[in-house]
């Protein structure tokens, strides 16, 4: 996935200077092998090393999935310890939420956010290069956890306490020092995506102008300046409780457990849409694309992003309708999220007015596109029924949550950063990526998803309970499906793996404006993108009068 | 540089100024929560979070029309050599009629320890209208080695105690006081609950 570097660059650094001031800084030889990525700001080559360290980790978190559908592809105890299962069911969430999707999306703004508004580079190119480079330092940190007496993380991707307090393994102190350097890498790279998207824009781009990848983006990183603070305090009290002897989360000097579920999920329910929103603007990019028509309902689209951001600070508790809370807030939280589905359907409302009538052909990234809408959809419908509280005391911890939000991260966050992976690598590696073998993974990918994660519905709605190792006979066929079919789903991303390498290394050519309906500005810069966009400010014409 | 890139870097300093101002705000709210809901919760009675000094008997009339049932749920916890029992599993008592029951703490290890119970309410919006005179939850208990100590609590339900309610449940957790939190209340401090 690394650029084309043509060969006029390859003798020159790229710049280190703020945006603006690089054509007047002189050029010194560009460092060779691994200290040219080390020391890289260029934000297309930061870019890539988001979305390279994005897909081994997805592949870490896969391999502990599959070791957790191996325990319970029967039941019974057989391969694995239940203190072991435990650690994998809480670094796969880990890994999957903070190392893969998020890292992804922040590579696909990288790339594309610049490309998108006319910039030659982000605001703060020095700042990107740093935020990369705490994430590889994180995740081996987390992960060695693995190793140490003990063993690593068993709590669950939540870690509520006391389980990750009083009764944590002892190596909890390297697991919230790593959740730390990865909480400052987002906000870090937040910053970074707002004073771009504020204050680099092409002249004569206004904010309604501005391609619905990038509005996302911008929403989503306000998110990210509002609760990963909230993430690092709580995080820092459970710190303080495990070594300083506080009592923020221990009943017994005067603390609340409970305290620690509204801390989290303050930050945890706006975290879940930073996973999703940036997927929306790159399915509003490549539906019209491939329609071959304007995006319907632009300016609603806005609206609807702002409006589930803004929704998003006052559902939390929706997680916590078991722990006893009043009826006035069980109501009040009951009708807070499903307030959500109405920004939500305006959104697929247009996704689906944009298709109609529309002249549509079924490239990769546009197969991907409309998996996603039609599979987060469904996981948005097993949301709602999440949503009824009286019906949440039934779910709550079952496998049918377990299905609700694999719905909607799988076919919904991982299938619209494929999508876009697809939809961009011409313009990345100047080649399109293979088309059969493309279609082969999707294909898989959809089958693998449903067979993993419906039987998990039924699962779920006849009790299975949610991080067992064991489970009662009842449940056997269903999990053996689900075991079944995440072992194809994980082995057919090797084809995604293939297909990338595949178009990095050659290929169909592709011209600068890939595909025939593409209007963006990422578009008008040759493919591959050189080193070196939009030094001079392009001018942007409007191709549509906005509203 | 010229004038438009002077413009944007001051666009983006700015930019960077608030976002990091923002940042330092959240953090702060984080922090600023906690005693935000412990406020919240003691206003509210949610959560079973009780006072924890001593009121005084208001003497109002009993309601002889309506008996509540009040029960006692008593907890161990980990690291503690305590056991704690009550005298009755449950109780019925009209509203306004002061009511006693006692507790028994006993050490079941030769070594002295300080341990606290920790109260609860449930339903949450009876907490209010549990008025406790006595009991043994307002401070941490100090148990000599092999010890059994009976301490009564004392309490009576207002009035005001809403129509719906018709049961009552006091949980009381037994918890080893560290060392932390010993240090004003204790002299000799030499042997206090272990760690867990």
């Amino acid at each position: 996935m690394a650029p084309k570097l043509p060969p006029q660059h390859s003798l020159q650094q790229s710049s280190t200077a703020v945006a603006g001031g690089q054509s007047h800084h002189e050029h010194h030889a560009q460092p060779k092998g691994i200290m040219r990525w080390l020391l890289t700001t260029n934000h297309k080559e930061i870019g890539s090393l988001y979305l390279i360290f994005s897909l081994v980790m997805f592949f870490i978190g896969g391999i502990f999935a599959l070791v957790v559908r191996a325990e319970l592809f029967q039941p019974g105890l057989q391969l694995v310890e239940p203190e072991f299962f435990n650690q994998m069911t809480t670094m796969h969430g880990l890994i999957m939420v903070f190392a893969a999707v998020m890292p992804a999306f922040t590579g696909l703004a990288n790339w594309m956010i610049p490309l998108q508004i006319g910039a030659p580079d982000m605001a703060l190119p020095r700042l990107n290069n740093f935020s990369f480079w705490l994430l590889p330092v994180a995740f081996i940190l987390l992960l060695s956890t693995l190793l140490m007496p003990g063993g690593g993380p068993n709590f669950g991707w939540t870690f509520y306490a006391p389980l990750s307090t009083t009764y944590a393994p002892p190596s909890t102190t390297f697991f919230i020092l790593a959740l730390h350097i990865a909480g400052i890498s987002s906000i870090l790279g937040a910053i970074n995506i707002i004073a771009t998207i504020l204050n680099m824009r092409a002249p004569g781009m206004r904010m309604m102008d501005m391609p619905l990848f990038v509005w996302t983006w911008l929403i989503t990183a306000f998110l990210l300046i509002a609760v990963m603070p909230v993430l690092a305090g709580v995080i820092t009290m459970m710190l303080m409780d495990i070594n300083f002897g506080t009592s923020f989360f221990d009943a017994a000097g005067g603390g609340d457990p409970v305290l620690f579920q509204h801390l989290f999920w303050f930050f945890g329910h706006p975290e879940v849409y930073i996973m999703i929103l940036p997927a929306f603007g790159i399915v509003s990019a490549i539906i019209p694309t491939f329609a071959r028509k304007r995006l319907f309902g632009y300016a609603s689209m806005v609206y609807a992003t702002a409006a589930i951001a803004l929704l998003s600070f006052l559902v939390w508790a929706h997680h916590m309708f078991v722990v006893g809370l009043p009826l006035t807030a069980e109501l009040f939280f009951m009708y807070s999220t499903m307030l959500i589905a109405v920004p939500t359907g305006v959104k697929v409302f247009n996704w689906v007015t944009t298709l109609f009538r529309g002249s549509i052909s079924f490239e990769p990234p546009m197969l991907f596109a409309l998996a996603f809408v039609v599979l987060f959809t469904i996981g948005g419908f097993s949301g709602l029924m999440l949503a009824i509280a009286p019906a949440d005391f039934q779910y709550h911890d079952t496998y049918f949550v377990v299905a609700h939000f694999h719905y909607v991260l799988v076919p919904g966050a991982i299938f619209a950063i494929m999508a876009g992976v697809y939809y961009w690598l011409p313009k990345w590696t100047g080649h399109y990526p293979h088309e059969r073998l493309a279609q082969c993974h999707f294909w898989c990918s959809v089958v693998g998803v449903n067979l993993t994660f419906f039987p998990m519905h039924f699962a779920g709605l006849a009790g299975m309970p949610r991080r067992i190792p064991d489970y009662a006979l009842q449940f056997a066929d269903f999990n053996m499906l689900s075991s079944i079919g995440a072992f194809f789903f994980g082995v057919s991303q090797l084809i995604f793996v293939l297909v990338v390498v595949l178009c990095v290394k050659g290929g169909k050519k592709a011209p600068a404006k890939a595909w025939e309906g593409a209007e963006d500005l990422e578009w008008s810069v040759p493919s591959p993108a050189p080193l070196h966009t939009f030094e001079t400010p392009p001018v942007f014409h409007r191709t549509h009068p906005s509203e | 540089m010229t004038e438009y890139e002077m413009v944007r870097k001051a666009g983006v300093q700015r930019t960077v100024i608030r976002s990091v101002a923002a940042l330092i705000g959240m953090f702060a709210f984080a922090f600023a929560l906690v005693p935000l809901y412990d406020v919240f919760c003691r206003i509210t009675g949610l959560n079973g979070k009780v006072d924890t000094t001593a009121q005084a008997i208001v003497h109002e009339e009993v309601d002889q029309s309506r008996y509540v049932t009040v029960q006692f749920i008593t907890r161990g916890s980990a690291g503690l050599p305590w056991q704690m029992s009550v005298a009755t599993r449950q109780m019925r008592v009209h509203p306004g009629q002061a009511a006693e029951v006692e507790f028994t703490f006993t050490n079941n290890s030769h070594q002295e320890s300080w341990g606290r119970a920790v109260p609860s309410v449930s339903p949450s919006n009876a907490t209010a209208h549990v008025r406790k005179v006595s009991c043994f939850c307002f401070q941490e208990q100090l148990l000599q080695g092999d010890e059994r100590l009976t301490v009564p609590l004392v309490f009576q339900l207002s009035r005001d105690l809403p129509e719906e309610i018709n049961t009552i449940t006091l949980v009381y957790t037994l918890y080893p006081v560290h060392n932390m939190a010993m240090g004003a209340s204790v002299n000799n401090n030499n042997t206090l609950g272990d760690e867990i």
